[in-house]
């Protein structure tokens, strides 16, 4: 075995929230980052600097404040295009989140605005999504299904908690003007084979997007190698802030779509009557963006290069496998998703029996400092299809150590003792 | 610890071995609540007499340990009691969660349900614990209407 370079301890030095003590003086064991990460200094800093050096509003202020407030936020779109190896940086679309991202592509879709043969939808014309889905790859859909009279479709589940694709030549078809899986998934971990799935949606003429929001933060992802359409992620589960989110999307595509929000910036020349519309990426900026969020991100892209994503991804696989073996040991424990740590992310959720989500979390709180999620955590059809209403998720990231794991199974000995 | 004081004995033994749990027959008032937060629910019949005595108090649901204790701890007292008398514990024991743990609880009014004090300090789980509670109120104003 090769020995690691990973230097976990200093990395957690970057982030000071995860050596602060909770109250009555326990430490934090934060297993939550597919909720949302924390942040290093170097994000934090660089946002500081910003606001407290550089900050104004950006595109149309001609002061020295304005070009450098400008220069940093277009900085932010350079890095993020480079980080996840954009052909231009004009296809890195700043939104609010993965959810806007999201919903900012379904808008094309049935719109009447939409003169590109891909975007109309018309009764009978299908979309097509997977069980495994965040709800916010979900519910656009449903009301794009809802306004154009398309029927909504979806990949169903394994018990293994991967993609079942035995369907797949009659689920994309020829009806098909969509394809939108989630590229890992929040619950089960789950890395898809997007290859086969695009080489099918190819076939057809669909367009494919990948929601990336908890793949990006954790594995080398470069959109040209992938070869889909879109791909959104959220800035705050990257070790970025919140209020910041990713649209890519291949250039010709995003000209073909008709704008999402209107206002300020996104456009070229207004009358009373019509408007023309600023190129990409701008066309979908309506409005003052997230600025000092853009710089947080570009500064958090910066920090994830520098640690590196293939040693993050290497160090978070090291923490699956442990994590898995180490889950196997607490009886009764029915993990959700793969059993092994191939094609899969460090996101473990499970059930315990007898013993409700929210008792587990609230005890590995209160007793110990461990910071989990309780919940359905956004994916409810996916709880259905395991037939669960709920589970505990622990979620690692690079900053997660085995010690932390060995935490969470002595607090989960301890839930038991508790409702044993 | 804090989950100590949240976890008490009473609570554990009345979610492990609920008390009147599965909706029965006759009753005059069915109702379902849910806790959209959590997912936690509960459907709830009563069944009255006459005087304003409540006959049977059952219930079936899913959810984390307080709520589903919460309901059985509620079949018990209210069971056999009256519309008046219930609806008083009902009203103490909303006045004891909603007091972020800073309310004195009435021993005498509450019964058991007074191990649910703790509860109080945790703005997340009053929900959980008001639960059977509210839908219990809701059911008793309908089969009186
Ligand atoms: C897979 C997935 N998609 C989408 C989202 C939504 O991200 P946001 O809430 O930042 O829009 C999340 C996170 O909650 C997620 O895990």
């Amino acid at each position: 075995m090769t020995e690691t370079l990973f230097d976990v301890e200093r990395i957690r030095k970057d982030f000071p929230i995860l050596s602060r003590e909770l109250p009555g003086g326990r430490p934090l064991v934060y297993l939550d980052s597919g909720n949302s990460s924390q942040k290093p200094l170097q994000v934090v800093n660089a946002m500081r600097d910003h606001l407290e050096h550089h900050y104004s509003n950006v595109g149309r202020a001609l002061h020295v404040l304005g070009s450098e407030s400008t220069e940093a936020y277009e900085g932010a779109r350079d890095k993020v295009a480079a980080f996840i190896g954009a052909p231009s940086r004009d296809e890195v679309v700043f939104t609010k989140n993965a959810s806007e991202a999201l919903n900012l592509v379904a808008y094309a879709f049935g719109n009447p605005l939409a003169e590109d043969e891909r975007f109309r939808v018309r009764p009978g014309d299908e979309i097509l999504i997977s069980e495994m889905e965040h709800h916010s790859n979900i519910v656009p859909w449903q009301l794009v299904a809802q306004r154009t009279g398309a029927t909504l479709r979806w990949f169903p589940v394994t018990d293994e908690g991967r993609l079942d694709l035995s369907g797949l030549t009659e689920l994309v078809n020829e009806r098909t003007k969509i394809v939108s899986i989630v590229h890992q998934s929040n619950v089960l971990g789950t890395v898809n084979p997007v290859a086969e799935v695009l080489a099918r949606a190819r076939q057809v003429g669909a367009v494919m997007m990948l929601d990336a929001s908890q793949s990006v933060p954790h594995r080398p992802v470069d959109v040209a190698a992938l070869g889909v359409d879109f791909v959104a992620f959220t800035g705050h589960k990257m070790v970025g802030p919140s209020g910041i989110g990713v649209l890519w999307g291949r250039r010709e595509v995003l000209e073909a779509m008709p704008p999402f929000l209107g206002g300020g910036e996104m456009i070229e020349a207004v009358w009373m009557d019509h408007s023309t519309y600023a190129p990409i990426p701008h066309k979908f900026e309506a409005g003052t963006p997230p600025i000092v969020e853009a710089v947080g991100l570009g500064a958090a892209v910066d920090y994830l290069t520098s640690v590196g994503m293939d040693d993050i991804r290497r160090h978070e696989h090291e923490l699956t496998e442990y994590g898995l073996a180490a889950l196997a040991e607490v009886p009764g424990l029915r993990v959700l998703g793969p059993k092994t740590a191939e094609g899969r992310g460090g996101t473990l959720s499970f059930t315990l029996p007898e013993v409700h989500p929210h008792d587990v979390g609230q005890i590995l709180d209160d007793a110990f400092g461990i910071a989990v999620r309780v919940g359905h955590h956004c994916a409810r059809p996916l709880h259905l299809r395991f037939g669960i209403p709920a589970s505990t998720r622990a979620s690692m990231y690079l900053y997660n150590t085995t010690d932390e794991i060995d935490a969470l199974v002595r607090g989960l000995h301890h839930v038991q003792k508790v409702f044993g | 610890m804090i989950a100590e004081s949240l976890y008490q004995e009473l609570i554990l033994e009345h979610y492990k071995h609920p008390q009147g749990r599965g909706l029965r027959e006759p009753y005059d008032a069915e109702v379902h609540h849910v806790n959209p937060t959590c997912g936690d629910e509960v459907t709830m019949r009563v069944r009255l007499g006459d005087g304003g005595k409540v006959l049977d108090v059952s219930y079936d649901g899913q959810g984390c340990s307080i709520s589903q204790a919460a309901a059985s701890v509620l079949h018990e007292l209210a069971t056999g009691s009256t519309v008046g008398d219930s609806l008083a514990v009902v009203d103490e024991f909303t006045r004891l969660m909603q007091g972020r743990g800073q309310v004195e609880p009435d021993e005498d009014v509450l019964g058991d349900a007074v191990a649910f004090a703790g509860v109080a300090k945790y703005p997340a789980r009053v929900k959980c614990a008001l639960l059977a509670w509210m839908a219990f109120k809701d059911a008793v104003a309908r089969s009186s209407a």
